[in-house]
């Protein structure tokens, strides 16, 4: 790829260019990510009139603590979970939606829709749709047999919050694979029609190892979305219960920072957050990128 | 192998545009056709059409005997060179080349033998393992040519395939897509705009305009004896003089030049008369003049292009470069070189034919 250079005839345009992006950045993002840094080693008085550096106990009392690594494992699951149902049923629409020739902008439009709808009414809205009182789903899942009730079964509970989270970020996913379905060159899929492949398997042979970057970008912004985006799925729909069934690691640092005050706790589970999905990140980058460049 | 029928064949799109209208074209096993027009003319949709990619309206084409109007592009045994190659880019070279067989079952050592035996005849060998975007725009061509060849198909069907490459290259390749095809003996439809690559490749050229044929012949006879004001002025560079001029008896006027044609004319009355560049030469005693008043001069090294007029007609004249060029010219032409359009319409007046001395090329088989 090849990037345009630009010049500049000031020394000082691209920083004040730069500036209000740096400066947004620096209040919203480096400060309160130092500050958590900071209040980590801390321990704070009830009333907040003193502190006292306590080094790594936070981090150590952390692993401790089998809730912690219980949020852990659970913040897992539910990241994997998400992240594949969206991407594969993202991907299914798109190979839906590319095929389609005059309704596509239709349902285009249509299957944007939930990525509009603020996380809280999401959350509500399935709440209400798998409340086990009035909901329509515990009345559909009766007649199969199955007895639903989130507030009482832990499973179900964080079954409820994985598909309210993935049917906010199909849109995205959507979106962006069919942008990328519609950027394979029709000559390709003509060539490989000609070579003998069917729809199915131009679509598994060529299509889809053509999407990689694509695929590879959507992994990590998934990941991400739901390690931090997805609090307000959780606060409006199960609130982390029942018995912290659907307590992933972001809702805990909100539980215990805000409700329980524990700032110092809070912050070094805050700051362990940021360093996962940089790890994270850093591993994606480093090591998957590498095999889906063309 | 396999001859190639195209029998009435018409593509209307939505909204009732005529992109192809009733073509009928019988290609001979080992045939190497070449369908040339300007852009629009419905070269490359006729040639989908062949390959399946595009639905057919109306008519029939056949592969081999068999109709394959219904069939899918995989169950018609053709193989495609796109314009911009097509290659998978995921793909080396060698999977390239290999896709096609191993979508059709082809065991393994055969694969092998074939993608070996196809990459030495297009000297790829050394890059079999590397990635499309890792060659040059000729070797990327060679691999496409592969990919097709590796198949050995009934027919290739060719889509402006060297419109890419930069000019020395594509004459290059033109001769490997000639002998290549020589040496397999595969019939092929090769679709291009440019007037040389039709005439050099072709067994047979078609013509085509506004969706139709406008001639179907080799290239001397196409370019001898054009069938229409279109074809004259498509084939050959420079293009066909056209200038009016008016028949009468034995005699043609061209603006205020009388010419005595030595024979009946074959009509009688105002028409379009089709001069090459190269017929005319400097008038010698006792011939009959054209007066010729010079504009400007392009040189073309072995030959100079003199532009000027007849009368107000415009004239491109080319001359060898010995000959010395003033202001005004005498130019003369033989009689049996000129060409006959009518008015309207723009159709050939009388037979043409080959001139003696213009022999047919011998092929030596590969």
């Amino acid at each position: 790829m090849d990037t345009k250079k630009t010049t500049f005839d000031s020394r000082l345009l691209p920083y004040l260019l730069l500036a209000p992006q740096l400066f947004i950045t620096l209040v919203f993002f480096i400060w309160p990510a130092a500050q958590a840094v900071k209040s980590s080693f801390e321990r704070e008085d009830p009333f907040g009139l003193s502190t006292t550096f306590v080094g790594l106990l936070h981090y150590q009392r952390l692993f401790e603590d089998p809730n912690y690594i219980d949020a852990l494992i659970r913040t897992a699951v539910f990241a994997v979970s998400v992240t594949a149902l969206s991407m594969v049923l993202g991907l299914a629409f798109a190979a839906a939606v590319d095929r389609l020739t005059r309704t596509g902008r239709v349902y285009t439009t249509l299957l944007v829709w939930p990525y509009a709808v603020a996380p809280v009414v999401a959350g509500v809205l399935w709440w209400f749709l798998f409340n086990s009182t009035t909901g329509l789903m515990p009345f559909l899942l009766q007649k199969a047999g199955i007895r639903w009730d989130h507030d009482l079964n832990g499973t179900q509970a964080m079954i409820l919050i994985i598909i309210a989270a993935a049917w906010k970020q199909v849109s995205y996913n959507f979106l962006f694979f069919l942008a990328g379905l519609q950027s394979v060159p029709q000559s390709l899929m003509e060539a490989a029609a000609i070579d003998g492949s069917g729809p199915v398997k131009r679509f598994f042979t060529i299509s889809l190892p053509l999407l990689s970057p694509t695929t590879f970008f959507l992994f990590i912004i998934n990941v991400n979305y739901t390690m931090f985006d997805t609090f307000p799925i959780v606060d409006a729909t199960t609130v982390g219960g029942p018995a912290q069934a659907t307590t992933t690691l972001v809702y805990k640092v909100y539980q215990d920072g805000y409700l329980g005050l524990n700032l110092g706790s809070s912050s070094a589970q805050s700051v362990l957050l940021m360093m996962i999905v940089m790890v994270l990140t850093f591993v994606q980058f480093r090591y998957v990128e590498r095999r889906v460049q063309y | 192998m396999a001859g190639i029928k195209i029998a009435g064949v018409s593509k209307v799109y939505a909204g009732g545009v005529k992109a192809v209208n009733s073509v009928s074209i019988d290609i001979a096993d080992g045939e190497f056709i070449v369908l040339v027009g300007p852009s629009g003319c419905g070269k490359s949709t006729l040639l989908r059409m062949v390959a399946g990619l595009e639905a057919i309206s109306d008519g029939e084409v056949s592969i081999g005997g068999r109709v394959v109007n219904r069939m899918e592009p995989a169950e018609r045994d053709i193989a495609m060179v796109f314009q911009n190659y097509a290659l998978y880019p995921h793909m080396t070279v060698y999977q390239n080349l290999a896709y096609g067989l191993k979508n059709r079952g082809t065991p393994k050592a055969e694969i092998d033998a074939r993608v070996a035996e196809a990459a030495r005849m297009l000297e790829i060998t050394q890059y079999l393992e590397r990635k499309p975007r890792a060659l040059s725009g000729g070797q990327r061509q060679r691999v496409a040519m592969g990919r097709a060849i590796v198949r050995k198909p009934a027919a290739f069907l060719f889509d402006e395939p060297l419109s890419n490459l930069d000019a020395k290259l594509r004459v290059s390749m033109r001769g490997e897509i000639k002998r290549l095809q020589r040496r397999l003996g595969t019939t092929s439809i090769y679709v291009t705009h440019d007037q040389l690559e039709a005439m050099t490749l072709a067994d047979r050229l078609v013509v085509l305009n506004g969706g139709r044929i406008e001639q179907i012949g080799s290239p001397l006879e196409v370019y001898h004896a054009p069938a229409s004001t279109f074809v004259a002025s498509f084939i050959g560079s420079p293009a066909m003089n056209l200038v009016s001029g008016e028949l009468h008896g034995n005699r043609l006027a061209i603006g205020p030049a009388v010419i005595e044609l030595g024979a009946e004319a074959p009509a009688s009355g105002p028409v379009t008369v089709g001069i090459r560049a190269e017929d005319l030469h400097p008038a010698r005693e006792g011939e009959a003049v054209l007066p010729f008043a010079v504009d400007y001069v392009e040189e073309l090294g072995a030959q100079r292009l003199v532009h000027g007029q007849v009368g107000d007609q415009m004239l491109t004249v080319a001359l060898s470069p010995e000959i010395a060029i003033g202001e005004q010219l005498s130019l003369a032409i033989d009689p049996a070189r000129l060409h006959f359009f009518a008015v309207d319409g723009g159709k050939r007046i009388g037979k043409g034919s080959v001139p003696a001395g213009v022999a047919a090329p011998v092929v030596q088989p590969v």
